[in-house]
């Protein structure tokens, strides 16, 4: 079965982030009453697996290997079906 | 092992710069020194016929994922378990910039433990955005980095940076137990100084992207496997400093000849 997971990757809440605080910035600017900005990645990733479990282990392995650094890098994904 | 023997494996990948000039400071040192495109090495070449390793700066397939997250990848896979041997035989292995980033992602940097499955730090992006300039930074090491042995220690050495992805960051939780260990094994070999050598202490521009503790480059606890920040490459030559136009003399070498130095009379004595 195919599945497609979308990963969102993030920096860990307490370290700076220059590309959310920058664009928070230009935000407030344009008259928002934004608080704070954090920008996060997000990847679509389509995938063999034979079950949902699977595809889910087979993802979170990713993150952790590739996708992420764990030292710095918080990652959360949602996982579909491909029907 | 004598010096004309000496073969220096300088590895490219796309997206990879100042190779040229990595093996120009080794020629000029009479190494042998080979500049050969990652793929060629996974398919051709035995990385355990080189003496030396080094890790080129630039941007490895686009900086894609994260600064050398890729290429550090693809290495694990192909020739991981050379690579291992290769650092665990105490070949020196060097990695300038971009070439640090990978031996943080591949897990060889810090390598407390060895090669970590996961890395213990990260390069995450540069405070400042990115910078390409000349900076000032302190050599530490008490004499276990054999890749900067030839530096004297407290030597404030000027090299150039180019990044946008050079903040040094442990886990947040345990950054200073690592710290601690940093300096118990002493692996911690560079730091960011202001002009008059005193710790830049996180302050913007002489800090040029917002590393914790200033940290520019560090080593393994074996001390044969060095990543730093700036270009010693791009400081080899006294021509390509600076203000050697302002000089009454221009000097013939800059600071970074010392590190290729260094690793050159490392493997001289080692092997």
């Amino acid at each position: 079965m195919r599945y497609v997971a979308t990963v969102y990757v993030r920096l860990k809440p307490g370290y700076s982030d220059p590309e959310g605080e920058t664009t928070a910035r230009a935000l407030q600017g344009l008259g928002y009453r934004v608080i704070e900005v954090r920008a996060s990645k997000a990847y679509e990733v389509t995938l063999e697996a034979d079950s949902r479990e699977e595809a889910e282990a087979a993802v979170d392995e990713m993150c952790r290997r590739l996708l992420t650094n764990p030292t710095k890098d918080d990652y959360r994904f949602e996982i579909r079906e491909l029907r | 092992m004598r010096r004309h023997e000496i073969r220096a494996l300088l590895m490219r990948a796309p997206g990879t710069n100042c190779d040229a000039e990595t093996a120009r400071a080794f020629r000029d040192l009479g190494v042998r020194a080979e500049v050969v495109h990652t793929q060629r090495v996974f398919r051709e070449r035995n990385l355990l016929d080189y003496d030396i390793l080094v890790f080129p700066g630039g941007f490895s397939y686009g900086d894609y994922v994260r600064s050398a997250a890729i290429w550090a990848k693809e290495c694990e896979y192909r020739i991981g378990p050379d690579l291992e041997r290769f650092v665990d035989e105490g070949r020196p292995v060097l990695g300038i910039c971009n070439g640090f980033q990978l031996l943080v992602e591949a897990g060889f940097l810090p390598g407390f433990e060895g090669r970590s499955r996961y890395p213990e730090a990260a390069l995450a992006n540069n405070t400042t955005g990115y910078q390409c300039r000349w900076v000032r930074v302190r050599h530490l090491s008490r004499g276990n980095c054999a890749l900067t042995r030839e530096v004297p220690r407290d030597a404030v050495l000027a090299m150039p940076i180019a990044h946008g992805e050079g903040r040094f960051l442990f886990p947040r939780d345990r950054q200073d137990e690592y710290l601690r260990r940093l300096y118990e094994n002493d692996q911690l070999v560079f730091r960011y100084v202001k002009p008059d050598g005193s710790f830049a202490d996180g302050e913007a521009f002489h800090n040029p992207n917002g590393a914790w503790h200033d940290i520019a480059g560090i080593c393994n606890p074996a001390g044969n496997v060095l990543g730093l920040m700036p270009h010693p490459e791009r400081a080899y030559f006294g021509w390509l400093t600076p203000d050697w136009t302002r000089r009454e003399k221009p000097p013939e070498y800059g600071d970074g000849r010392l590190i290729f130095e260094s690793v050159v009379r490392y493997v001289e004595r080692r092997f």
